[in-house]
């Protein structure tokens, strides 16, 4: 079971909404993934539209918790109150915090993450801080009272899935007993079972689900490798060895010379 | 008064946000608000009194990542 600020999940398979063909294939992907936690933005609205109430119809419908997101905000004061607004909207405390150092890359600014983090925190918001395998950005983040972390393992969207396996490694050894998940940069189930493995627990991915030629069996897909990979994680993996070992027992072997 | 809602200048009549909201016709939405970069819960916005030069965002929910 996958826990966090005193909640329990069946899923570690935490989904993103955007960029899927359609709402109807939105939802069955939502459905395939099994996933209990669903990531929501905020946009202006325009008069007359409905568009965002429709929309937030569509998600309820789902019966899943919402984690509604700061993305696009490129500073602390920005993330603030969008996340304020959020939680006006939304009726949760729980906030995945963005705060974006970089056009390009995407790369969280750890700087305002940290300051950010503390404002929401002191202000009964349960943070969940979009971050980098920092170490020290890490401990900052639970000092200013964040009880979850979410490194990249490569920048959003990119689909590389883990490019600094030992950077994700420390950090599960450095954070044990800390709820880990590993959001942004996942692009295929291998990578997801991968970071499983390692002892993370849980991943937030939207792109690889949502742009895939079918996103409802890569829903399904990703879900199967979340399962396998916190399956072998439990189960305590083989440690790679330099040299061969037989596999079959060599005692008790004919000899015919 | 003039304001600046959703970034765009704007001619309005409302005193308050709760009928500004209502000269726009956004009666009936699910909305988030904010005026000169604070929130207005959605309870404040009948005493929240406005003034000319207030930039006022109207957002709802949409999809994210």
């Amino acid at each position: 079971m996958f826990e966090v600020y005193g909640e329990t999940f069946a899923s570690r398979f935490l989904l993103g909404t955007a960029q899927y063909p359609s709402p109807q294939i939105l939802a069955d992907a939502v459905r395939a993934s099994g996933a209990e936690i669903l990531t929501v933005s905020l946009r202006r609205e325009t008069a007359g539209n409905g568009t965002g109430g429709r929309f937030w119809d569509r998600i309820r419908e789902l019966n899943v918790k919402v984690l509604p997101n700061t993305a696009g905000c490129h500073s602390v004061k920005e993330a603030v109150t969008t996340a304020r607004m959020a939680r006006d909207l939304f009726g949760t405390d729980w906030i995945k915090l963005e705060v974006i150092g970089h056009h390009d890359s995407l790369q969280p600014d750890v700087f305002g993450l940290v300051e950010a983090s503390r404002i929401l925190s002191d202000d009964g918001f349960e943070v969940f801080p979009y971050t980098t395998d920092d170490i020290v950005v890490g401990e900052r983040l639970l000092e200013a009272g964040c009880q979850v972390l979410m490194p990249w393992c490569a920048p959003i969207g990119s689909a590389k899935g883990p490019v600094n396996p030992d950077a994700l490694r420390s950090y599960r050894s450095h954070f044990s007993g800390v709820p880990l998940v590993v959001d942004a940069g996942l692009g295929r189930p291998s990578h997801a079972a991968t970071v499983l493995e390692l002892g993370f627990d849980a991943v937030l991915l939207n792109t690889a689900v949502a742009k895939a030629g079918d996103p409802v069996a890569m829903a399904r897909s990703f879900a199967m490798a979340i399962e396998a990979g916190r399956l072998a994680y439990e189960a305590q993996p083989l440690e790679p060895r330099d040299m061969a070992v037989p596999s079959t027992p060599v005692l008790g072997m004919a000899v015919f010379e | 008064m003039k304001l600046t809602i959703n970034g765009e200048p704007q001619e309005v009549a409302s005193a308050t946000l709760a009928a500004l909201l209502h000269e726009l016709a956004y009666d009936h939405e699910f909305l988030a608000t904010a005026r000169n970069g604070e929130l207005v819960c959605a309870e404040e916005r009948s005493a929240c009194v406005l003034e000319a030069g207030d930039r006022i965002e109207i957002l709802s929910p949409m999809q994210g990542g």
